[in-house]
């Protein structure tokens, strides 16, 4: 199965990349566009047919490496 | 301990170096206290504190290659600085599960004195070792310059030598130093004066203006509550001898010796 899992910074914490982003977005002339986060996308391949086997695998991955869970928070699809 | 010296026959792992005899009349008397220098792949300050540790301070150096899993007969151990594994995923998060962190964990909790420089605290952060977690810069610059800190605290084995309130010159270099822990961690470190550097004006002022990264409450570095790991972004070995122009950094290693020699006396005076 293949995870594709995503890795943002939590709400309330500054994400200075997201702030600029939104600063030269608002300069190009997108005044509608705020709030802008970056973060991480990864896909990861998990040899399990199972999907509650590959579901646990993958929270695992992120709880362990990668996100870091004081700062981030994650969510995933498995397909 | 001090049997496991004795055997000890010389660095395991080391940069070929001309011996520059000017340095090695420098040497004090007392070289005995082996230090631990950890080398991860990517890490580029490792040199330097070893320096510092063998020829500006005379004591043994250990480079610890971080596939090793046994550290005995150290008697402190320093994460430097530097990219470990390039800085992939997050500062960090990968050093943090070389072969070598296990062990480096439980020496840590054996109470044994671990300082992780710059790169080194990013990975005692994701180890766990120390609260919290980096973000990126508030700037989004990579910053290396001087910087002004201020030693909250002397009453720490890493800090000692200095006094409280002391202001010191100290180099910074990084993309991620911006601390960040949730506030309920942040009021007890306050409380348990874990803040053990903070950055400042060159007058010591603590102030937003002082804070080139954003940094909650202006933090520089912290240390644990039992008092036996430190982490600090700011670079000691760049600034600890009357060559390069700046002193300032030295006594966070002659702090270290200190404590460890109390350590071996009040040992001793257990044993007899």
């Amino acid at each position: 199965m293949k995870a594709k899992i995503h890795v943002t910074l939590k709400q309330g914490i500054l994400d200075p990349q997201g702030k600029a982003i939104e600063h030269a977005l608002d300069s190009l002339g997108f005044k509608n566009a705020g709030n802008v986060r970056v973060g991480k996308y990864m896909e990861v391949d998990v040899n399990e047919t199972d999907k509650a086997k590959a579901d646990a695998a993958v929270k695992s991955m992120c709880e362990k490496l990668l996100a870091n869970t004081i700062i981030e928070e994650y969510r995933y699809e498995l397909q | 301990m001090l049997a496991q010296r004795a055997a000890w026959e010389g660095p395991r792992w080391t940069r070929a170096v001309k011996p520059n005899p000017a340095i090695s009349l420098q040497r004090s008397e007392g070289g005995e206290m082996k230090i631990g220098v950890v080398v991860f792949p990517g890490s580029n300050c490792d040199h330097d504190c070893q320096h510092v540790f063998k020829d500006v301070l005379g004591q043994y150096v250990e480079m610890i290659w971080h596939k090793e899993t046994l550290l005995a007969g150290l008697d402190a151990i320093v994460l430097p600085g530097g990219f470990s594994y390039g800085d992939y995923l997050r500062t960090g998060a990968i050093a943090r599960f070389s072969p070598v962190m296990g062990a480096v964990k439980e020496f840590a909790k054996s109470g044994g004195m671990v300082l992780g420089i710059c790169n080194g605290f990013q990975i005692l952060l994701e180890a766990g070792l120390l609260p919290g977690a980096m973000l990126r810069n508030k700037s989004l610059y990579f910053i290396c310059k001087d910087v002004f800190v201020k030693v909250e605290t002397a009453a720490t084995a890493f800090t000692g030598a200095y006094e409280s309130g002391q202001v010191l010159k100290i180099p910074i270099a990084h993309a991620d130093g911006n601390y960040y822990t949730d506030p309920v961690t942040l009021a007890a470190m306050q409380a348990n004066a874990q803040i053990v550097l903070r950055y400042c004006t060159p007058e010591g002022k603590v102030m937003p203006e002082a804070n080139p990264n954003g940094s909650l409450d202006n933090i520089a570095g912290i240390i644990n509550p039992e008092g036996n790991v430190l982490g600090m972004m700011p670079h000691p070995e760049r600034c600890a001898e009357v060559m390069l122009g700046n002193e300032d950094g030295k006594l966070i290693f002659l702090s270290m010796l200190e404590a460890l020699k109390g350590n071996k006396k009040q040992l001793k005076m257990v044993g007899t």
